[in-house]
């Protein structure tokens, strides 16, 4: 590996922690953006040479904590500075020496960092680019390309996320246990919603969606090494690898979605699989089921089948009851019914969706699945009406053209002998 | 001498390279490894998950069961090699070999004992 990619790496996995120490100190997500961005530059600058400090992330904070303090002696000389009462530690700030990071203050710094980027205040798409952008340190462009707008609109919107949650005040205080756990939720709530912009490929290009992918996952290690006893995070960390790790086989040559059934296991990601079932089984002893916990447990009966045929759908469908009882929602019970028609036959899941055709009618799996059921029911033509509904709502053309292979096969089956 | 050598490295960084970034450092290292298998040297290799799929048990009247690694520290222990060197000179040159354009750091500890795996033994998932 090359000196570069390297330090890349480095900088990148020490992101989070200098980031958080930085706002810490400053008390301002601009001031410590820039003073890691200004620490970065010196790292490239003297790494190569001097070779790489055992602590990157350590010598990141002092070399960007220092310039800033510098930064801001020097603008103090020219014209007064006025919010410098905003800037916190000034005074133990001016050690030479770098603080030593107990892991408390560590945890608690990153978690802020985190749980700023999803304060409730924020929309949903706010929140995942702005984790993206202060977290992750993507570049704006990047993010941009992920949603498919451009730049200018992104940095809109960025800049308005940051504001927001300037003006929302987070406090700077260690939580106590409730308001840590509260947050702990939170940043959950936010990497799985970041997972799930990778993963249902609303847009953009595979290779784009599958970096956020493996963001999120980043993130969720992240957020178990801080917690490392949370059976929760380990359930979510274990969902997200789960679903990461099959998707070189969920899209075949011509782009087209391959179903769970169809596709090649050889294809799915064992490494990835063997770590996310090490994770289940602790999260497992620790006996505080939670929604992350359950559906890595169904993500884990499909990986631990060799083949489709192999899968233990008796047990998927328990655990997806025990989902309903956790998190009720009409998705839930849709992808049970899915479990269900494999164990008691296809009547008995139409009958279960029957009552969420309400709440789902603009959803396009619920046609899909529905349409699914009733040709397996031999009827045909309300089969054909609801893949029609489902082509209509669908979010991606792989999407449509896979109801449209349905469409395609009801119609032979239907042509005269 | 046996020599076990503890590869120590920052995880956030090995878990954050790519594929590509991660085959490539596995590519470098097969070439010495080779050599040291060609010659008759090299044996058990392991590589570890990381830490955050570590379970500790602290033994006591009460075996205490804690979740993650025994020791927190800046470098974890992520695998290891076992080499048969004539000095600890040779153990030191492999494990120089086995890090370079690399950081991170490599323990040489050398063996009291060791028993080889039994006939019996297969990991399960090659077990038919």
């Amino acid at each position: 590996m090359t000196d570069i990619a390297w330090i890349d790496a480095a900088l990148t996995s020490a992101r989070p922690q200098a980031v958080a120490a930085l706002l810490r100190y400053f008390r301002d997500l601009d001031q410590a953006e820039e003073a890691f961005h200004e620490a970065c530059l010196r790292a490239l600058k003297s790494w190569p040479t001097n070779g790489p400090p055992r602590d990157p992330a350590a010598w990141l904070i002092m070399v960007g904590r220092n310039y800033t303090l510098d930064e801001l002696r020097r603008r103090k000389r020219q014209d007064a500075l006025p919010d410098e009462e905003k800037i916190s530690n000034l005074e133990d700030a001016e050690e030479t020496i770098v603080e030593r990071l107990d892991s408390s203050n560590y945890r608690d710094d990153v978690l802020r960092l985190l749980f700023i980027c999803c304060h409730p205040d924020l929309p949903a798409t706010q929140q995942i680019a702005l984790a993206l952008r202060i977290v992750s340190g993507l570049s704006v462009k990047e993010i941009a390309r992920a949603f498919l707008v451009n730049e200018k609109a992104m940095e809109q919107r960025i800049t308005r996320a940051k504001r927001r949650v300037a003006e929302a005040d987070v406090p700077f205080e260690t939580p106590g246990a409730l308001e840590r756990a509260e947050r702990v939720g939170a940043v959950a709530a936010m990497i799985y919603l970041l997972f799930n912009e990778g993963y249902s490929a609303t847009g953009g290009s595979g290779h784009i969606r599958a970096s956020l992918c493996e963001e999120a996952i980043r993130l969720a290690r992240l957020l178990l090494r801080l917690f490392p006893s949370e059976p929760e995070i380990m359930g979510l960390a274990a969902l997200l690898m789960l679903q990461h790790a099959r998707a070189p086989a969920r899209l075949d040559a011509e782009g087209e979605i391959v179903l769970l059934e169809e596709q090649d296991r050889s294809r799915w990601d064992r490494n990835m699989i063997d770590e996310a079932l090490a994770l289940v089984d602790k999260a497992m002893r620790h006996r505080r089921p939670g929604p992350y916990q359950v559906q890595a447990a169904i993500a884990a009966l499909h990986a631990r089948a060799r083949r489709a045929a192999d899968t233990d759908w008796a047990e998927i469908d328990q655990l997806y009851a025990a989902l309903e009882r956790l998190q009720p929602s009409p998705v839930v019970t849709l992808n049970r019914a899915v479990a269900v028609a494999k164990v008691r036959g296809p009547a008995d899941a139409l009958a279960m969706i029957e009552p969420l055709a309400d709440h789902l009618s603009g959803y396009f799996h619920f046609f899909g699945v529905r349409g699914a059921l009733l040709m397996q029911l031999g009827r045909a033509e309300e089969a054909r009406v609801a893949f029609d509904r489902a082509i209509a709502l669908a979010n991606t053309p792989a999407e449509a053209a896979h109801i449209r292979m349905h469409l395609d096969r009801l119609m032979k089956d239907s042509l005269p002998v | 001498m046996l020599y076990a050598i503890l590869c120590y490295h920052d995880e956030a960084v090995v878990n954050s390279w790519t594929k590509q970034q991660d085959d490539a450092v596995l590519a470098k290292r097969h070439k010495i490894t080779d050599k040291l298998a060609a010659a008759g040297k090299l044996g058990p290799v392991a590589r570890l998950m990381p830490t955050t799929a570590a379970t500790t048990v602290r033994s006591g009247r009460e075996p205490l069961v804690i979740d993650g690694p025994f020791a927190e520290t800046k470098e974890q222990l992520l695998g290891f090699y076992l080499v048969d060197c004539a000095s600890l000179e040779e153990a030191i040159d492999a494990a120089r070999a086995l890090g370079r354009e690399e950081t991170g750091a490599f323990e040489i500890r050398p063996l009291r004992s060791f028993i080889p795996p039994s006939e019996m033994f297969k990991p399960r998932s090659e077990r038919k």
